[in-house]
């Protein structure tokens, strides 16, 4: 009996103390800096176009398979606005099937992906696949949020 | 002739499985029994298989780490220090001290947030349902901290051959500094809550008996057969990483019943505070990576190697085969819980039926790793 009660004496003293928990949609916790969720694509904006080349080189390594990268010719090569010679053409990554293990980002050679806060992919419809734009806009809002540069620390690790 | 026509009995089937509310995981074990006892015991496992092994052939050799955590998903930090130190001594190189302080820190706390689950899962399976949410609210500290550190609650992907991914983040040693004595207070506070709790006591206290003798012949390891009273931990045994220079304790039980499984468990959970803590009392500064050979490819030399460590589950050990390529040639995992879920036989004969979860419960398994 006694240990019952001393337990009961745990659990009183509980009631008295602030919750840890939140109401998730309406509040939301901190999320920690090095926060890892879905990948996005960096936008140079010194030449105004995207870091990423095209290369495939985070397809080829991507665990889940589920990026799609195309390349082609930059035309501002051509003009001699940009030292790109190739540019990403289409990039989609499927976040259905992205588990956010940042491999992509750690073999990219261009630092042009980056592991962004954006984590939420419950929706309407199972067809979850990024496309360029909403790529460019995941890192746009993740870097506006956490005031963090283009440019990787953790590039090139594996 | 009546009388006996109705006192005839049958074995009834009784299915525990995926799909059930008391299992665990997706285990599910065909249960004989005869009236109130258990008869024989039929498991099936697999639902989880995933092809681990044969995944890491296909993959470059730190790519299979995300593969690790998913293994055993509660102790990731563990199964990744493995198979780091695996392709270490392949290689031949050692991490910077400052690494291996910080992956036992890790390794630690994980083996703290491990126990935790089992502590709210195993009062779960008993019928309380309080020290689930304590438990919970322990781990939670501890996620967030690790979230800060790696950037993942609980796929890492944070060690490397030779290191870390990279440097522990900003104020890591003081915030763990000023969280310890939380810790501490949330292991006694749980154990306030349970231990001395005579419903608790009497659901546990010689419920799953497992002698030494049985526990080493099915190759038992980890808190399981430290319950059993066998001093047997890979920590101390083969001595591994910085494990010799600290100062810690294995517990070990008496009778091998349910209650000192658990006790065991949050005895680990102390000591694991105590390594900790000498462990942020010493970390030194300095780089977090030894260089490794990379270009044009991460490769590692052609040998092959047994690695253990001691997971909260036990004694994880992986098999590693280089034959020099990109990839690993074989990865064969020694999973701690597939050997202790082989003694699920001998504890759940002639025991309650309404004692089986608790029995499973206690063992604490992973499936994730049984099945991998
Ligand atoms: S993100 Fe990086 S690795 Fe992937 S295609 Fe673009 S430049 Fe290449
Ligand atoms: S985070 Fe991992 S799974 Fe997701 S796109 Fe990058 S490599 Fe693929």
């Amino acid at each position: 009996m006694l240990g019952v009660l001393k337990g009961l004496v745990t659990t009183w003293k509980t009631h008295w103390r602030a919750p840890v928990t939140v109401q998730y949609p309406d509040e939301r916790l901190p999320l920690q800096p090095r926060y890892m969720g879905f990948p996005g694509l960096m936008w140079d904006a010194e030449h105004d176009e995207p870091f990423c080349t095209g290369c495939q080189v985070c397809m080829r390594y991507c665990p889940t398979g589920c990026m799609f990268v195309e390349m082609k010719d930059n035309p501002k090569f051509a003009t001699g606005e940009s030292k790109r010679r190739k540019i990403v053409a289409d990039f989609t990554i499927n976040l259905s099937r992205c588990i956010s293990c940042s491999i992509c980002v750690e073999v990219c050679n261009f630092e042009a992906i980056e592991m962004t806060h954006h984590h939420e992919r419950a929706g309407y419809y199972p067809d979850q696949v990024a496309g360029l734009p909403t790529l460019f806009q995941m890192s746009a809002d993740h870097r506006a949020g956490v005031g963090q540069k283009p440019g990787h620390e953790t590039r090139n690790l594996l | 002739m009546t009388t006996e026509r109705a006192l005839r009995t049958v074995d009834m089937h009784i299915n525990v499985g995926p799909q059930h509310p008391a299992t665990h995981g997706v285990f599910r074990m065909v249960l004989e029994v005869d009236g109130e006892r258990v008869a024989g015991c039929t498991p099936y496992i697999g639902y989880l298989h995933r092809g681990f092994e044969k995944l890491a052939e296909n993959e470059e050799w730190q790519e299979v780490i995300i593969h690790l955590d998913r293994t055993d998903y509660i102790s990731q930090f563990n199964n990744e220090l493995c198979y780091a130190m695996g392709m270490e001594r392949l290689l031949g190189v050692e991490p910077p001290e400052r690494a291996e302080y910080a992956r036992v820190i890790l390794a630690e706390l994980n083996r703290i947030v491990s126990h935790m689950m089992f502590y709210g899962a195993f009062g779960a399976d008993v019928g309380a349902l309080t020290p689930f949410l304590y438990a919970f609210r322990e781990r939670e500290r501890l996620q967030r901290l690790f979230e800060a550190v790696s950037g993942a609650r609980l796929m890492h992907f944070y060690f490397r051959a030779g290191g870390l991914k990279e440097d522990l983040p900003e104020g890591f040693a003081d915030e763990l500094r000023r969280m310890l004595p939380a810790v501490q207070h949330g292991i006694d506070e749980c154990d306030r809550l349970l231990t001395q709790n005579e419903v608790f006591l009497s659901r546990t206290v010689g419920v799953g008996k497992l002698a030494a003798s049985e526990a080493i012949a099915y190759g038992c390891s980890g808190p399981v057969l430290r319950a059993s009273g066998v001093r047997e931990d890979v920590r101390r045994s083969d001595p591994y990483s910085l494990y010799p220079t600290l100062d810690f304790d294995v517990p070990v039980g008496k009778n091998g019943d349910c209650f000192d499984r658990y006790w065991v468990r949050l005895a680990e959970m102390r000591e694991s505070v105590r390594i900790v803590q000498q462990c942020l009392d010493r970390l030194p500064e300095g780089p977090i990576r030894t260089p490794v050979p990379r270009y044009p490819h991460f490769r590692v030399e052609p040998g092959e190697i047994y690695v253990h460590t001691e997971n909260p589950r036990g004694d994880y050990g992986l098999y590693l085969v280089s034959k020099g390529g990109v990839q690993p040639y074989r990865v064969k995992l020694r999973s701690p819980c597939f050997c202790n879920l082989m003694a699920l036989g001998p504890m759940l004969r002639d025991s309650y039926l309404a004692d089986a979860v608790v029995i499973l419960g206690s063992l604490d398994i992973v499936l994730g790793e049984v099945d991998r």
